[in-house]
């Protein structure tokens, strides 16, 4: 028998392929941490069209992260016939095609409620921005207009305000929580009614605005939810109403939200997300009333971090066979 | 009742104005171009002083009243009004609690979500076209923070409940402890500064209350803590909270008051992490008239010898 040669064989730890789409915030911040966990393909690295870098690299990734912003279409999981989970760094999942992805046998992933508190909190300071007109008296004072003016408009008292929520999941509740402590009184529309809950249901959005003092919406964008804030609920919510977005711009019909708010036929805005972001309608710069965000509600250190976390605990969990931490749709 | 002269310091609240000339003479102080000879002119008739945060009744003003003898103030902060003075000639002294306790507690926790979560930045980022060029960056997150709170009277209970809401750990520095609270109490001012995480201002000022936040306070507060100040600009040693905020030692403030409003110091208006306001604690539309029925309310009842309806002295 001739000696084997006996090579120096080094063990290659083989890490978990992931596929990356979009550019995840929170891959800039973990960039190292997660390469140290992860083989990562990214397609923006590549000269290669998406598509010809999906073909001759993805065709084996079972695995992609994918920002918020990322269209999970038919079109998309057709290039990766290997797919079997998709992780959203969001906790909106209206950009998945939830229907192809159940066909496909792809599982999804999303950002569960770990952002909930962070969007509840931006939700109640646009709620106190908007009535006590906090960051229109910054700028007032900031230009120096009131050591030559003297005097500011008065706002509007938080206490006994009747607050309709849409959408009472998790960000809803939260909301509630800390309206609650305000001496706000709480309404809600949702798809269902929660029974173990006292805060009073409307099964119609119309009736809620014309309830309501303060409109803020939660809910997630579907096919129903598309443009449900339209004109004849702004009109019900009424003059000295206010409506408060950090769900998705597209729940609201945002053109006719700006006519309104032109027309004094709706008291004021704080909006976080618009439809065509980051396209904010010019109108809306004139406006005193109004006050606006970049999409930010969940921007915080301690988030970003724990998003990350989870993105890590959802992946890891996937290949080792154990249970997804923030299962929304099952593969 | 016409013929009772009531003296209003400075503008305040058209409102009250005009129920004030429904009922007495009212006279308007700040438009008088020499007031001194004013006063001299309308001593006999002036029954009566109106003040606000701005302007109260000090020891000069008392003492060329001979006929005064009520204080209302349209707020609840009795700094402005000699209360010693008034004691000594049997001048009563109202002012305008409980009405706008909600309203100062919601502005409180509205600087601190401002402040923390860079809202007015975030505003002035869209408005300026920023968006266009990118995302705006991480702000640092309320719920869970503990706040401290200087003062635990009716409006730092207030705070307290709504910060609370947010899982926030209470924590507090008054004269004595206060039973019945499961808030931390703690026995000096940089004590609870350097336990804390947003110190808030909420308490009464007084010589003893005055710069109660001063240099000390506010480098045990530190680079990531933040001061809220809804209650008197002379709480705060102003020129030492810009050389900290301006030099990074503090981490941001949202304030409402200042040492000589309305003269705010510059060199903060270009700060992100800063939020100013002009004196806006109490000012909604329901609360300013609830405050003006209760100083029309006072004057009433005192001039026709009825109980006063929320008397300080």
């Amino acid at each position: 028998m001739e000696s084997a040669v006996v090579g120096h064989i080094s063990e290659i730890k083989q890490l978990p392929e992931i596929l990356v789409l979009g550019s995840p915030l929170i891959l800039k911040s973990y960039a190292t941490e997660f390469s140290s966990k992860f083989r990562v393909l990214r397609p923006w690295e590549s000269p290669l069209p998406l598509a010809q870098f999906l073909a001759a690299e993805a065709q084996n990734t079972q695995a992609a992260l994918c920002s918020g912003g990322v269209s999970v279409s038919a079109d998309l999981l057709r290039q990766l016939p290997s797919l079997r989970l998709v992780v959203t760094t969001s906790a909106g999942i209206n950009q998945v095609d939830l229907h192809e992805c159940r066909r496909r046998g792809v599982a999804v992933a999303n950002a569960g409620t770990i952002f909930s508190a962070d969007v509840a909190d931006f939700a109640v300071g646009l709620i106190l921005d908007v009535l006590r007109k906090i960051s229109a008296g910054n700028r007032f004072v900031k230009s120096g207009l009131w050591s030559k003016n003297g005097t500011y408009p008065l706002g509007f008292k938080l206490r006994g305000k009747k607050v309709g929520i849409v959408g009472l999941g998790s960000i809803g509740l939260e909301v509630a929580k800390r309206l609650e402590a305000f001496g706000c009184t709480i309404l809600y529309h949702s798809r269902n009614k929660k029974p173990s809950l006292t805060y009073v249901y409307h099964p119609d959005i119309y009736k809620l605005a014309l309830e309501s003092d303060i409109l803020v919406l939660c809910c997630a964008l579907t096919d129903q939810t598309h443009h449900m804030i339209n004109r004849d609920v702004l009109l019900a919510l009424g003059n000295e109403g206010v409506i408060v977005n950090i769900a998705r711009g597209a729940v609201i019909d945002e053109k006719e939200l700006v006519s309104c708010l032109q027309r004094g036929e709706i008291g004021g805005a704080g909006l976080d997300v618009l439809e065509n972001e980051p396209r904010v309608p010019n109108e809306l710069f004139e406006l005193d009333n109004v006050v606006l965000s970049p999409h930010c509600a969940v921007f915080t250190e301690v988030s970003f971090r724990d998003s990350f976390e989870l993105v890590c605990g959802n992946l890891e969990a996937f290949f080792s066979n154990k249970p997804l931490l923030s299962l929304v749709s099952k593969g | 009742m016409d013929a009772i002269g009531v003296l209003m310091v400075c503008p305040m609240n058209t409102y009250l104005e005009q129920e004030l000339d429904k009922r007495f003479n009212l006279l308007r102080y700040w438009t008088q171009p020499r007031q001194h000879e004013f006063l001299t002119q309308h001593a006999e008739s002036i029954r009566a002083v109106v003040g606000n945060a701005s302007a109260g009744a000090d020891a000069k003003l008392i003492e060329s009243l001979p006929k005064l003898e009520i204080v209302s103030s349209f707020s609840v902060g009795m700094d402005k009004i000699d209360l010693n003075k008034c004691k000594e000639r049997g001048i009563r002294v109202t002012n305008t609690p409980d009405v706008l306790t909600d309203d100062v507690a919601d502005l409180a926790i509205g600087l601190m979500l401002a402040v923390l979560r860079r809202i007015c930045a975030c505003d002035k980022y869209v408005r300026s076209g920023g968006w266009k060029s990118g995302d705006f960056k991480l702000t640092t997150k309320f719920s869970g923070k503990t706040v401290g709170i200087i003062g635990l009277g009716r409006i730092g209970l207030a705070i307290a409940k709504r910060a609370e809401g947010f899982d926030c750990p209470i924590s507090y520095y008054s004269r004595s402890e206060k039973p019945n609270t499961n808030y931390k109490y703690h026995k000096s001012v940089v004590e609870l500064a350097s336990n804390c995480d947003i110190l808030v201002v909420a308490c009464a000022l007084t010589p003893e209350t005055t710069h109660i936040v001063n240099r000390e306070v506010i480098n045990a507060l530190g680079p990531k803590g933040v001061l809220i100040n809804i209650g008197r600009g002379p709480h705060v040693d102003e020129a030492e909270l810009v050389s900290a905020l301006v030099e990074g030692r503090l981490g941001g403030a949202g304030l409402d008051v200042f040492e000589k409003e309305p003269e705010v110091p510059e060199q903060l208006f270009d700060l992100d992490n800063v939020v100013l306001l002009p004196h806006v604690g109490s000012a909604t539309v329901e609360t300013r008239k609830a405050m003006a029925d209760l100083v029309v309310g006072n004057l009433e009842a005192h001039f026709a010898n009825k109980p006063l309806l929320t008397p300080v002295v």
